[in-house]
């Protein structure tokens, strides 16, 4: 216990030191961009707004990938038991049953055509679901040119990702071509408080040739082009990148689902918010 | 004197209230702060911590210096509790266990979430019982986690409080029972350190339950008393893993739909009122608790005619009429086969055996087995709730162990009692059953008496009373 919170310590302190935006030890200068650009505070109940967010329907089959890529097992509809604004919260429930072959259903949307841009902050206070084999995630995938490009090369930078058998750790990812799934760059952060019965914000700052992740008043990550294994190229500098929201149920990153794992389980979205 | 000194404390408490009331005329002020107890945390770091020079107080039957100081192991530290559970044949208790009940008022423990503390063991082992909340003398706030499995390294334990705001005044502050039944009988050392109370504050996701998470039904009558069983509490820890705790009743707030048929107290005993429904739930600080006893009480309860033979022309198995002979067990609970389990109730004080979910059963009086060469006849009383099946096929056997007085050898001799379907057979209702046992060759060693389904008989539930021999 006391050995991990001193490495916190250190971890925070050599952040600091590398970032050097700071103007005193004593304080850390989490953010610096506040002009809010795009947000969407979840204040009118119902289906998310069309104006906002378009849906991914399906197990990725129709999208080629089956299993969306990593093995996940559930069914993503637009129904509102997996997706929906309720008192001022966005709502995405993971259901166990049965539903076009799968076991589970969940929603995944995203601002795809609608609201994309390159650097910027992106931020959402969001609720986590628990359990072992939930997989939610608050992520950009950047624009694939209309399919011209495919993943990894078009960019993945994942702001909040987290394994619901490990309720108090949150994942910053970056995927691109050379470092992808497993040799993704990621750095995750463990707030010794839990992220199912409390909301957090978590963000990103994305600059030329910097993406800064944030939890909270906690700035715990910078990555750069230094970070990339060698020979590999940074792919953040030249696309504009759209938002998704999804919980996934099983899959390659958080195992499948165990009797112990209660069902319903929701994710819920306070509000999100773009600054630059 | 223990009862005394709580009775002082309460004393004391209800006179600091009343000096606190009284010395505000509207709120309380701010400069008031309501009687509370020590909050200490510790229980032991490298020696006790405030808990007095009498506060180790062994289980009956345990062996009472097991436990010790040890100043040569630690867990980042020269100092730890040693416990040593002894050999299963030691003279001087066949078991470890115990209480650690602080001397004088208790604590405040409602700010902490959790009792933690390191352990290691000589071998691995899984200890039968560590916990908190039981003092000796109300023993109210009892809280258990079974058969924690400990290695040979120091691990942390997190023990949760089931809900903290029930602990104003806990003198129970640690209690252990370690066995050798996984070890063969032989004992083994295990050491504990930097026992204390947290707040952890990442112990969360409370998923209280009672009757195991079951919604379970019961049809009963009058009078009888029913307990509430299997209380837990299940918690996810900031680990990700659950942890299901065993929880007193105490921290459970029971009610029942409809008082007037059943009511409920707080050590979850329901007692049977009158004729109709009821549904029995509970909640634990706040949250609905997951299970629920749904309750038919049927009315009144017929009780099966009252003996009229004399006492000393009948060997009883099972009355409150006569002196029962020793009874090894009403129920076997023969695995694998065996599906019969027992809902054993009383009425008013008058024992009944039920038996659920029958296949068959065994009732053993072994110790010593009976003679009943001159009670050579088999009377009980049987009732059949809701309904005789139609393929009721029911079949009693008495054995006779032989010289041996052991079940099983080469001497037993048994005799089968057919009670086949009939108009007498009626359910709701008491019957008399009664049988010659002359057909049994040997008499004298008698030892158990088995009920079982014949035939693809599906009789499942029923009660027997007044099982005897007689002359």
């Amino acid at each position: 216990m006391k050995l991990n919170k001193i490495n916190r310590l250190g971890f925070v302190a050599l952040v600091l030191a590398v970032l050097s935006s700071c103007e005193n030890s004593e304080t850390q200068t989490v953010t610096s961009l506040n002009n809010l650009v795009w947000s969407d505070d979840f204040d009118n109940s119902g289906a998310p707004d069309i104006n906002r967010w378009v849906y991914e329907i399906g197990d990725g089959t129709a999208q080629g990938i089956p299993g969306w890529g990593n093995n996940e097992l559930q069914y993503y509809t637009a129904r509102p038991e997996n997706v929906k604004v309720e008192n001022g919260v966005l709502k995405i429930t993971a259901i166990k049953e049965n539903y076009m072959g799968a076991g589970y259903t969940s929603a995944r949307i995203l601002t795809k055509g609608l609201f994309q841009q390159k650097y910027g902050r992106f931020e959402a206070r969001i609720k986590l679901p628990w359990g072992k084999g939930l997989w939610p995630a608050f992520w950009m995938l950047g624009d694939d040119e209309n399919g011209s490009v495919s993943w990894p090369n078009i960019g993945e930078i994942d702001i909040m990702e987290n394994r619901g058998d490990e309720p108090t750790i949150t994942h910053g990812s970056i995927h691109g071509p050379g470092y992808s799934a497993g040799n993704a760059v990621t750095k995750s952060y463990d707030l010794n408080a839990r992220l199912d019965t409390q909301f957090h914000i978590y963000g990103i700052e994305w600059g030329p040739n910097y993406i800064n992740y944030y939890v909270d008043d906690v700035l715990y990550n910078q990555i750069t082009p230094d970070d990339l294994p060698d020979g590999t190229n940074w792919v953040f500098n030249d696309r504009e990148f759209y938002i998704i929201l999804n919980v996934a149920v099983g899959g390659s990153f958080a195992g499948s689902p165990n009797v112990e794992t209660v069902f319903p389980q929701t994710m819920e979205i306070d509000y999100i918010r773009v600054f630059n | 004197m223990k009862s005394l000194e709580k009775i002082k404390n309460q004393t004391i408490l209800t006179l600091l209230l009343a000096l606190v009331f009284l010395g505000c005329e509207r709120d309380i002020s701010d400069d008031a702060v309501l009687a509370s107890f020590a909050s200490t945390a510790e229980i032991f770091t490298d020696s006790p911590v405030g808990m007095g020079s009498d506060f180790y107080f062994p289980y009956r039957g345990s062996k009472a210096t097991a436990w010790s100081v040890d100043d040569s192991e630690g867990y980042e530290s020269s100092s730890s509790m040693r416990f040593d559970v002894p050999n299963a044949t030691d003279p001087e208790g066949t078991y470890a266990g115990a209480i650690f009940r602080v001397e004088g008022a208790g604590r405040d423990l409602t700010n902490y979430d959790a009792l933690t503390f390191w352990i290691k063991a000589s071998q691995g082992v899984v200890i039968g019982e560590l916990g908190f909340g039981e003092d000796f003398i109300n023993n109210e706030y009892i809280t258990t986690l079974s058969n924690v499995s400990v290695g040979t390294n120091w691990q942390k334990v997190i023990i949760p409080i089931p809900d903290a705001s029930k602990l104003i005044q806990e003198r129970g502050l640690f209690r252990y029972s370690a066995g050798t039944q996984a070890t063969n009988g032989l004992g083994y050392t295990f050491w504990i350190d930097e026992l204390k109370f947290e707040k952890l504050g990442t112990i969360a996701q409370p998923r209280p339950s009672i009757l195991n998470g079951n919604d379970v039904s019961v049809n009963t009558f009058i009078g009888v008393n029913i307990d509430i069983t299997d209380l837990n509490q299940t918690f996810n820890l900031g680990n990700g893993r659950d942890v299901t705790i065993a929880a007193a009743p105490k921290y459970f707030t029971f009610s029942s739909s409809n008082p007037s048929v059943a009511s409920v107290n707080d050590l979850g005993v329901v007692e049977i009122l009158s004729a109709g429904t009821a549904v029995v739930s509970a909640t634990l600080g706040g949250e609905d608790v997951k299970g629920s006893l749904n309750i038919n009480s049927i009315g009144s309860f017929s009780l099966p005619p009252t003996p009229t033979r004399n006492a000393s022309d009948v060997i009883s198995i099972f009355s409150d009429y006569y002196t029962n002979t020793t009874v090894d067990f009403y129920n076997g609970y023969w695995q694998p086969y065996q599906t019969t389990e027992s809902a054993d109730f009383s009425v008013n004080g008058d024992n009944f055996l039920n038996y659920t979910n029958f296949n068959f059963v065994g009732i053993q009086f072994s110790n010593p087995t009976i003679d009943i060469t001159s009670l050579p006849n088999l009377h009980f009383n049987m009732y059949i709730p809701n309904g005789v099946p139609s393929n009721f096929d029911f079949l009693v056997t008495v054995v006779d162990f032989g010289p041996d007085g052991v079940n099983g050898g080469t001497d037993d001799t048994r005799h089968q009692l057919f009670v086949r379907k009939t108009p007498s057979i009626v359910a709701d209702s008491w019957m008399t059953i009664e049988f010659s046992l002359n057909g049994l060759t040997n008499k004298s060693n008698v030892g158990i008496l088995i009920f079982e389904n014949i035939n693809f008989s599906s009789l499942t539930n029923f009660y027997l009373d007044n099982i005897y021999f007689y002359k």
